[in-house]
């Protein structure tokens, strides 16, 4: 029993002090932000390989995910004669819910993992060492540029997911299951509101972005420098940030759509 | 050590005080004094995990001392702010046992890194240094390979074009002669004195490779056990009366440092008595 406390205590320890490290880092990697815009060349190459990269893997998930709501969604709601809503079902939910969640996830097993572990890699490899003793500095020369390109690839690639969906949508609703061409449209443009739903769902993948960007390069650089290191930095990127982006996507609900 | 100071002070580039440093429970260094000369090849030897690459990043300021002084140059590294730490880093050049070669950049392009963070020059200039830096290790023909595609020697050679690419006042040099074969081996070992006289430098070299250290080294020191066992010139070293640093020097099997981890009598071990070997547990 006593040696289960100390356990607990030295858990709560070592997490506490993993997220003050956490945050420490997070604010020298903020320092090192006007360095990565002053050099936008490597800001860029970070954004092909974090985002661009990402942008397959991105639009085929969302046009899925759209198809497969406008199946569901027709089975119900044409029980109530209520198909021509289909168009305001299929956006809502992509737009408030699963455009930036099922992105930020998608994001933080293609993108992320791969962030964790080249930046561990790197550590493991006595790179960013060696950069620390050539006098440039690894958190701007390294960390800033990825973090940054995460931040700024997830709300687009979130936008992205959301607008293909709406089409996947609109394939199964309007060709193949007949619903009205003018009523899918004007009443989705009728029911969905730009500040209230599309501008919330864009805060939300802003916040994921930045968590999910957190997390991985925090990990890559926080990573035992072996391999088994590495590969336990890369799992815990994936299940953090998951973890991360379900429970704030819950609190960011109820603050935006909780009082209404 | 203390009569080389006194003989020659404005020459000492760098110097450790009642150095104290500890990784946890264990001593790593207790109270050592040590000075490096300008100009000169200075050897650090020991047994491996002495901490002798620890001293390098002491040297450095990549690790920070539980007590005691190290100066660079008049410059009291644990206590440089940021800025000042990486104005002192650009005048040091530091190889790393790996040559932690930047993967996703070319030869070239290694080699260029320094001069492209911390410098304004036009590219042609670059092209320039950066192809004298290459041809001074030999692999001016290797620019467009990748890391991965050098051998452990190319590697290490490339590492020493980029760490002597802003003109370094010294090189601290892990372990350079680890793993490699006779005839980078060979090359390393003279590149390195070359160099050093040559471009005026001051070399640190870590290794625990006695005679390719001592072959080009104007002064040795030995640690072991967190304390300086011995120093001097290795002419000076290999005529030493202490045993410790005749057995180090030699490489004896047995001496001071026994060849046998502490047991109880062999004869009793093997008989099995009750007081032999009291961890074991019998049958």
């Amino acid at each position: 029993m006593l040696e289960w406390i100390r356990q607990l205590g030295r858990g709560g320890f070592g997490f506490f002090e993993k997220l003050g490290r956490g945050n420490l880092f997070l604010l020298k990697t903020l320092v090192g932000m006007p360095a990565v815009l002053a050099r936008p060349r490597l800001l860029s190459a970070q954004l092909l390989s974090v985002g661009v990269l990402s942008f397959l893997i991105i639009a085929v998930s969302g046009l899925f995910v759209g198809m497969v709501l406008a199946l569901q969604g027709y089975n119900t709601l044409v029980d109530f004669g209520a198909e021509e809503s289909l168009g305001v079902v299929v956006s809502l939910s992509i737009v408030r819910e699963l455009g930036p969640v099922v992105t930020a996830l998608l994001f933080a097993g293609r993108a992320g993992s791969a962030l964790t572990a080249e930046i561990g890699l790197m550590k493991a490899t006595e790179q960013l060492s060696g950069m620390e003793m050539m006098a440039v500095d690894p958190i701007h020369r390294v960390i800033a540029p990825r973090f940054l390109a995460g931040f700024l690839a997830m709300p687009l690639l979130a936008a992205i997911f959301s607008a293909v969906g709406i089409y996947g949508g609109f394939f199964v609703g309007v060709g193949l299951l007949g619903v009205d061409d003018g009523a899918f449209w004007s009443q989705m443009q009728d029911k969905v509101d730009v500040y209230e739903d599309v501008l919330n769902g864009v805060i939300k993948s802003l916040v994921f972005g930045f968590v999910v960007a957190w997390i991985a390069v925090f990990e890559g650089y926080d990573a035992t420098p072996t391999s088994e290191g590495v590969s336990r930095a890369t799992t815990r990127t994936v299940v953090h940030s998951a973890l991360a982006v379900l429970g704030l996507d819950f609190v960011l609900t109820a603050l935006m759509f909780g009082d209404t | 050590m203390v009569e080389t100071n006194a003989k020659a002070k404005s020459d000492v580039l760098v110097s450790i005080r009642g150095l104290c440093f500890a990784r946890g429970e264990r001593m790593i260094f207790d109270d050592v004094d040590m000075d490096i000369l300008r100009g000169k090849v200075t050897t650090i030897m020991g047994p491996s995990g002495t901490g002798k690459t620890t001293l390098l990043r002491l040297i450095g300021g990549q690790l920070q001392p539980l007590s005691g002084s190290v100066q660079v140059d008049g410059l009291e590294v644990p206590r440089l702010g940021r800025a000042d730490l990486y104005d002192l880093r650009q005048r040091m050049g530091m190889l790393f046992q790996s040559g932690a070669l930047l993967t996703d950049l070319n030869v070239f392009e290694n080699v260029a890194f320094p001069l492209r963070e911390h410098t304004d020059l036009p590219e042609s200039m670059i092209r320039d240094l950066v192809l004298m830096k290459l041809q001074a290790v030999g692999l001016r023909g290797a620019r467009s390979l990748m890391p991965s595609e050098l051998s452990g020697g190319m590697a290490r050679r490339v590492a020493l074009a980029r760490a002597i690419a802003l003109d370094p006042m010294m090189i601290m040099y892990d372990e350079p002669f680890t793993g490699q074969d006779p005839i980078s081996m060979g090359a390393l070992v003279q590149l390195i004195r070359l160099l050093n006289d040559a471009l005026g430098l001051t070399s640190v070299i870590v290794s625990h490779d006695v005679k390719e250290a001592a072959a080009i080294s104007d002064y040795v020191y030995l640690i072991s056990g967190g304390k300086i066992m011995g120093h001097g010139t290795p002419e000076q070293l290999s005529g030493t009366a202490s045993e410790w640093v005749k057995q180090f020097m030699q490489g004896l099997p047995d001496g001071p440092v026994p060849f046998h981890y502490p047991a109880p009598g062999y004869v009793d071990d093997l008989l099995q008595l009750e007081s032999a070997a009291p961890g074991e547990t019998h049958a």
